[in-house]
């Protein structure tokens, strides 16, 4: 295999020293704040959550546990529907992982990218390219449930 | 060494090409920025009537070029231009491209990303230069929602911005030069070379532009043999707040003290405390509509004389970054003197 060269060790040197100046120039995001925001936001969008989940479970007269699907289904509906309005970038813009998280983070990733590629056509556009940013959600989450099933089953044989 | 030749990057130019006319356009956005009474057309929403972010991009570059021509007084159809030299940000300049099919003149493309316009003016001052062309039109543009959709995410894809990200510029610029007329002189050239100071990060496009704009500023400075207080102003391209800073500091390594009369036209275009563009704007459009919109008011109003515009490009594409390559940028400058 031939080695790309990586520039001398002065010119390496150099890019060093300049990523520091960088660095020091860039300043820091305002850490705190985020959280906050995100923590905040985050709370809001459990405490929604956590009142559908009783809606639904008193409206149809499940357990708790039951309403968890038709939740996560009304929570996504909520993501796209902001989504599709054109709120909810407005929204994560402040409240950041606090809305990105939850499943309504999901649900923008999908219908952002179903929405943008619309244009060029349902086959090229809207089904090709709706899963360009949750395709790797849904990949990876897909991979550790796998991962966590397989460890949890070897456990169970030796627990 | 070639006659018109300075140094080792510069290039003088024996009968300096005059521009002409100029036009600018531009989005909602940059209208109520603090240059929005200078453009000569401004868009109330970002579809301008079209169907796509795209389209929206090629009208208002053939905007421009209408209103540039209108400036120079260059009627005809097709207008009686020799060359038509542009540039944008999508993928295989096709806002350019589709731009110079309904103007029916000879057409260049050119690639510079977000320099551009320094670019155009550059071939284009050189074809006049050198007796190849009487008139050239140049233009470049960019779109914030074309520009997004094609580098970073979906337009309505909510995430946070990092503190030094920049904003793309929604508009257009056109210039028309000619070995004839009246208006502010090309005089001198300086076209710089690829430069990567080991930046990566696709959001950090000041930080990393501002060591090309630099180089190719200390050359041009050298190669002239001219001090930084020759000029009235000099302006990078769409360094923003970040990368301006940078550059003063790594001009101050080289011995130049870029003082007040040195701008960006990044930090220019928007008010920060007003409007939430993070370090700036960016984009083929900053640069171009500052300078066709502002820039060259301000020369004809005699309050720049002699101006030195470096526009700055990040050399990049997704698939670049994404396979963990540094970001390499270049920067041309251009010398308007009046």
């Amino acid at each position: 295999m031939v080695k790309v060269r990586q520039g001398t060790s002065a010119e390496q040197k150099q890019r060093d020293l300049y990523k520091r100046i960088v660095t020091k120039a860039e300043g820091k995001p305002p850490r705190l704040r985020n959280a906050a925001w995100a923590f905040f936001a985050g709370g809001i969008v459990c405490l929604i959550g956590q009142a559908i989940t009783d809606f639904w479970a008193w409206f149809m007269d499940v357990s708790t546990q039951q309403a968890g699907d038709p939740t996560v289904a009304t929570m996504i509906f909520i993501g796209a529907l902001l989504t599709g309005l054109g709120v909810f970038d407005n929204i994560a813009r402040r409240a950041g992982m606090g809305v990105g998280v939850p499943v309504t983070g999901f649900a923008n990733s999908m219908v952002s990218s179903a929405l943008e590629f619309k244009r060029e056509g349902l086959v090229y556009g809207v089904g090709s390219r709706m899963f360009q940013l949750a395709g790797s959600i849904i990949v990876f989450g897909v991979v550790t449930a796998f991962v966590v099933g397989v460890v949890a089953a070897v456990a169970d044989l030796f627990l | 060494m070639a006659r018109k030749r300075l140094g080792v990057q510069t290039v003088r130019l024996e009968s300096p090409p005059l521009i002409i006319g100029s036009g600018s356009v531009a989005g909602p956005m940059e209208a109520k920025g603090p240059l929005g009474h200078e453009y000569d057309q401004t868009y109330p929403d970002l579809m301008i009537g079209q169907k796509s972010f795209e389209k929206a991009e090629r009208v208002m570059m053939q905007d421009a070029c209408k209103l540039a021509l209108k400036h120079a007084r260059i009627a005809g159809n097709p207008p009686e231009v020799d060359y038509f030299l542009a540039g944008d940000l999508m993928n295989q300049i096709t806002s350019s491209t589709f731009s110079a099919l309904p103007l029916g003149v000879p057409f260049l493309g050119l690639y510079g990303a977000c320099s551009t316009l320094g670019e155009s003016l550059s071939v284009g001052a050189m074809l006049i230069d050198g007796g190849y062309a009487d008139r050239v039109l140049c233009a470049t543009g960019s779109h914030n929602k074309a520009s997004e959709r094609q580098y970073r995410y979906p337009t309505e894809y909510g995430g946070q911005r990092k503190p030094y990200a920049q904003w793309t510029v929604t508009g257009a610029g056109a210039l028309v030069l000619a070995a004839e007329g009246s208006g502010p002189r090309i005089t001198h050239l300086t076209t710089g070379k690829v430069i990567d100071m080991g930046i990566s990060d696709p959001f950090d496009q000041g930080a990393a532009m501002a060591p090309a704009a630099i180089d190719t500023i200390a050359t041009h400075l050298k190669d002239t043999e001219r001090a930084v207080d020759y000029y009235d102003l000099i302006v990078t391209g769409d360094l923003a707040r970040v990368g301006q800073k940078l550059a003063i500091q790594l001009a101050a390594e080289q011995n130049l003290t870029l003082g007040p009369q040195y701008k960006d036209c990044g930090v220019l275009v928007f008010d920060n405390k007003r409007q939430d563009v993070h370090a700036g704007g960016s984009g083929c459009g900053c640069s171009a509509i500052v300078t066709c919109g502002h820039l060259l008011k301000e020369m004809a109003r005699g309050q720049i004389r002699k101006l030195l515009l470096v526009t700055t490009g990040a050399l990049f594409s997704p698939t670049t970054f994404q396979q963990g390559e540094n970001i390499p940028t270049i920067a041309h400058a251009v010398a308007i003197e009046v």
